[in-house]
């Protein structure tokens, strides 16, 4: 087909386009979509993405459980999400589009890989008939495309084995998508080069099957154009497409720079955390000590010993991870000590869904210790936020000698968007000076050290590090008197210590709650975390459609922004959309006693822009 | 920090608050053994630094004047090896009970030994759970009679050495409270060990568990059940020497010295790289009624885990330079708009 004459295709301006690449775990589908993204990067478009792993390493080859799937959104203008539904599905094989078909937009393109079609496939995906030609497809555009088979010719002539030749057909794929986008070319060549070098057979390979398929699309009289999508117009500057996890590498990293302290991070590993243990673990030259410890309880309690030490400490996990680090963090909320814990929530409980977000947490990184032990909560709102909530979290740690909860999660921990690069040396300086001489003085006027007398503005307790000449001082879990820090179960001391604690967190300096959309607004969303994306589009798509709207964001959980009860109360219905069973709703009423109504969703799935759009369409006629 | 370390007295190690073990509790000859080394050890009490768990012996903290660190249950070791990679600098003395190290943090106990961290760790051995007054602990014997096991307890046993070298353990010994020299000098030894160092120390619980050492420890029973381990010297106790310990078949065994001669007595070598001789030694005894080695088992050099991550760290700075956030923050590649 390659020496067939071009064909003059019209080309379509499109301002935005939605492609799911989905195939068998083993097909490549994440590296071809984040190549896809790269491209699509540096032409201008905004975009987000948003990978769907299964849960098993190596689930069967062909089976529904084994489809991994990579959505990528690109777009001439600014957007918060990957996109509800697909408009274009690339389906190696039969799986992928049983597992994927019913996201498709009806009237979507679906572009399959027929070679895949085959009896046994179709048997592991669990069709009785070829969807390819019982009718299944109808309503959509389909594009069948024997890749197998092409990329096999195309490679064959560079002596690659039979065997290996069917695995280079995602670049296959890839090379079609980006002939139908009007990518270029040339960087997925050096992307080529570069990942695969020192293995030239490879190269060769890869690159005849994307040029295979790039050339299948001009030449194959399959479709009837191809599409533009012009640059988005964002702010001037320097950007880099981030995913979540590592921009909270990134943050914490940037955090003990900021503060001048090493870091120590004490983990164990747990999907969908684990990213972050490995991206700290290669940031040695950084000063970064990573300790992969026997458990998570380990984990926690290293990072306390490290901070004791010095060190900026963190401590990087999922729920079931906090669960069993609850204890040291109670410790850690008595020796007052600086600590962040990050979490990376996912669907419980148990084991639950390791591999899919929720937000369920939020009530656990409240209350999830014994006794009343407040701790601060922090979460991003994106996956380019989660590198300033690192910063924060650490500001707040530091500042108020606390431990500090993160709430991420499995959304914008893999999810990636442009990120416009801040100016490193505009980044605040969070450092806190450890205490180095005497506080106090005894009954004969010698100086001594209270480890427990507190900063009076912040209720800080000083920290005064091991290796600090005359400061040798003992904490420890056992209530401490007010000052001196020494053991004491008196009745006074211990409620004096518990309020004190409280009046500490709660007085913590965090911003006031900002609303976005309409301010006149007598219908609000209040949200947090990763929902941010899907509620600011569905305010705009709102907006569009001539309501008015508002939306609270909150990046601070506890405490609150003291304007919160103020804000949320100039309207007269508040929606809060959560993945998870109502739990930023439960905090609110029983703290403002405000009828913040709940919209949620438990299946594994963040919102679509469309269902919070219907949920605040519906919220607004009750009203 | 000061090179020339300030000479101490005992007295400096000790804090201004009152000791609050039960009087005549085994831990408080401990205490004095370790204040009255400290001097000798000519290290600065600032940095020194005491971590402990949770349980009678984990009390100890409070007594000493340097840093401290009163935890939870089980986790000091874990505690400890965080701060000992974070301040390798540092003189790092982690105490426990035998409920707090080989039941609720056995876990964290065998991974520091197996890491090898830093640390000095003093597992104080009565036998019981004192501080949640007198239940069975892992290390009680079969058919243990307490509030908790009112028929006798069903569990075997821990024998802590042999757990330690299982463990992977370079340093390990064991003493007990009626001895201060003999304690000092393992503790000694434990502090001048590079690497994770364990001491068992029996102690009398005199309130839950009194006398369950005294068939060993006790004046009068001391010639026929401790046997003292000393390097290079054949392996034998009793009154006149008359008792030994040879390697029969796999396992060590008692004999007496006119049966066997001198020269068929196991000779002491706590320095051997196989740990096996070590640990036919922890199993010679079943329990304090049957002679009972105490001393070094073992004392090998092994690489220190804070040392190699520290050398980790410099490999990684002289590849790659001292980390620049900016560059870092394009490492991934960037465009322009
Ligand atoms: C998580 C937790 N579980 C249980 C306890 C109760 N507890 C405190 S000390 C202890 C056992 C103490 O025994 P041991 O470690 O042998 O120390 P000893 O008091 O004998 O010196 C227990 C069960 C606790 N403090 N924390
Ligand atoms: S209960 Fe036993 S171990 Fe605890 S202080 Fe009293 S005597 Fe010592
Ligand atoms: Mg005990």
């Amino acid at each position: 087909m390659t020496d067939t004459a071009p064909r003059e295709l019209p080309l379509q301006e499109l301002d935005e386009v939605i492609i799911r690449f989905a195939g068998d775990s083993g097909d490549g589908m994440q590296l071809t979509g984040d190549q896809f993204t790269s491209i699509s990067a540096a032409l201008g478009n905004d975009l987000a993405t948003l990978p769907e792993f299964p849960a098993e390493i190596r689930a069967p080859q062909g089976t529904l459980a084994g489809v991994s799937a990579f959505q990528v959104r690109i777009s001439d203008f600014a957007i918060t999400t990957p996109g509800d539904a697909p408009t274009v599905l690339v389906a190696m094989n039969p799986a992928a589009l049983k597992a994927q078909l019913h996201n498709v937009i009806q009237g979507g393109a679906i572009i399959v890989n027929t070679d895949a079609f085959n009896e046994r496939n179709l048997e592991k995906a669990g069709y009785e008939d070829n969807p390819l030609d019982d009718g299944s497809l109808d309503g959509y555009r389909t594009y069948p495309v024997p890749m197998s088979q092409i990329t096999r010719d195309a490679v064959a002539e560079h002596g690659v084995k039979p065997r290996d030749a069917e695995r280079s057909k995602n670049f296959f794929a890839l090379g079609l998508i980006s002939w139908m986008y009007t990518r270029p070319v040339e960087p997925t060549m050096e992307f080529i080069n570069t990942k695969f070098r020192g293995k030239e057979l490879v190269i060769k390979a890869n690159e005849a099957a994307f040029h295979a398929g790039y050339n299948f699309g001009e030449t194959a009289e399959l479709f009837e154009s191809h599409y533009e999508i012009k640059p988005a117009s964002l702010p001037s500057g320097e950007y880099t497409n981030v995913n979540g996890n590592t921009a909270l590498s990134w943050g914490c990293v940037a955090a003990g720079q900021l503060a001048r302290l090493p870091i120590f991070l004490g983990s164990y590993p747990i999907t969908p955390a684990s990213d972050i243990l490995h991206d700290l673990s290669a940031l040695k030259n950084f000063g970064v000590r990573t300790f992969q410890a026997e458990d998570e309880i380990a984990a926690a309690a290293s990072a306390v010993g490290a901070a004791f030490g010095g060190a900026l400490a963190f401590t990087t996990t999922s729920g079931p991870g906090v669960a069993l680090k609850g204890e040291s963090l109670g410790l850690a909320v008595s020796l007052e000590l600086p600590l962040i814990v990050i979490d990376i929530q996912r669907g419980g409980p148990s084991t639950g869904l390791p591999t899919k977000p929720e937000q369920a947490d939020l009530m656990m990184a409240m209350y999830g210790r014994h006794s009343e032990s407040p701790m601060p909560i922090v979460a991003p709102r994106s996956p380019a936020d989660c590198f300033n909530a690192a910063i924060e979290a650490c500001r707040i740690a530091l500042r108020y000698r606390t431990p500090v909860m993160l709430l991420s999660d499995g959304y914008i921990a893999t999810s990636s968007e442009p990120w416009l690069l801040p100016d490193v040396d505009s980044l605040p300086d969070i450092g806190v000076d450890f205490h180095t001489g005497f506080n106090g003085t005894n009954e004969d006027g010698e100086g001594i050290f209270l480890p427990y007398l507190r900063d009076p503005e912040t209720l800080a307790r000083p920290w005064a590090i091991p290796g600090t000449p005359d400061l040798m001082h003992r904490i420890g879990g056992i209530e401490k008197e007010d000052g001196s820090g020494n053991i004491s179960y008196d009745p006074e001391n211990h409620q004096k210590m518990v309020d004190l604690r409280a009046a500490k967190i709660a007085a913590i300096d965090v911003p006031d709650a900002e609303i976005s959309g309409d301010a006149d607004a007598t219908f609000c969303m209040l949200g947090w975390g990763s929902t941010w994306g899907a509620i600011d589009a569905a305010v705009e798509r709102l907006q569009k459609n001539g309501k008015k709207v508002a939306h609270v964001h909150l990046t601070h959980l506890n405490p609150l922004p003291k304007n919160l009860g103020d804000v949320l109360s100039t309207f007269d219905r508040v929606i809060c959309p959560e993945m998870n069973d109502g739990q930023l709703v439960k905090l609110v009423r029983a703290k403002y006693l405000l009828d913040v109504r709940p919209v949620n969703k438990m299946n594994g799935v963040p919102f679509t822009t469309a269902e919070i759009e219907s949920a605040a369409l519906q919220a607004m006629e009750a009203s | 920090m000061t090179d020339i370390s300030p000479r101490t007295e005992p007295g400096d190690w000790a804090t201004d608050q009152e000791v609050r073990w039960c009087p005549g509790c085994g831990d408080y000859s401990i205490l004095t053994a370790m204040r009255m080394l400290m001097p000798e050890l000519e290290v600065d009490r600032e940095n020194t630094v005491f971590i402990s768990g949770i349980g009678c012996a984990a009390r100890f903290p409070y007594y000493m004047n340097t840093y401290g660190m009163h935890g939870i249950h089980g986790r000091a070791p874990a505690i400890a090896t965080g701060l000992a990679m974070a301040r390798p600098d540092l003189d790092i003395w982690v105490i426990g009970g035998d409920g707090d190290m080989m039941s609720i943090g056995g876990n964290h106990l065998i991974h520091a030994l197996r890491r090898n961290v830093n640390i000095n760790i003093l597992l104080f051995n009565n036998m019981i759970y004192g501080l949640t007054k007198g239940q069975f602990s892992p290390t009680s014997e079969v058919g243990k009679v307490t509030k908790s096991s009112p028929m006798g307890s069903l569990d075997a046993p821990f024998n802590p050495v042999s757990v330690a070298l299982g463990a992977e353990a370079a340093f390990v010994a064991r003493t007990h409270d009626m001895d201060r020299h003999h304690m000092m000098d393992m503790f000694r030894r434990a502090h001048a060990h590079k690497g994770a160092s364990i001491v068992e120390v029996f102690q009398n619980c005199n309130v839950f568990n009194d006398g369950a050492w005294e068939g060993i420890t006790k004046k009068q029973n001391r010639d026929a059940n401790l046997i003292s381990l000393e390097q290079g010297q054949p392996i034998r106790f009793g009154a006149d020497g008359e008792f030994g310990v040879v390697v029969d078949n796999g396992a060590a065994k008692v004999v007496s010295v006119a049966d066997v001669g001198v020269e068929a007595l196991l000779i002491h070598d706590e320095g051997k790289a196989d740990p096996s001789t070590a640990f036919m030694l922890s199993r010679l005894s079943r329990g304090p009624f049957e002679p009972t080695p105490i001393g070094v088992f073992r004392a090998v050099e092994r690489i220190e885990y804070a040392t190699s991550s520290t050398s980790q760290l410099a490999m990684a700075h002289d590849d790659q330079g001292s980390g620049d956030l900016a560059a870092l923050l394009r490492s991934r590649g960037t465009w322009q708009v």
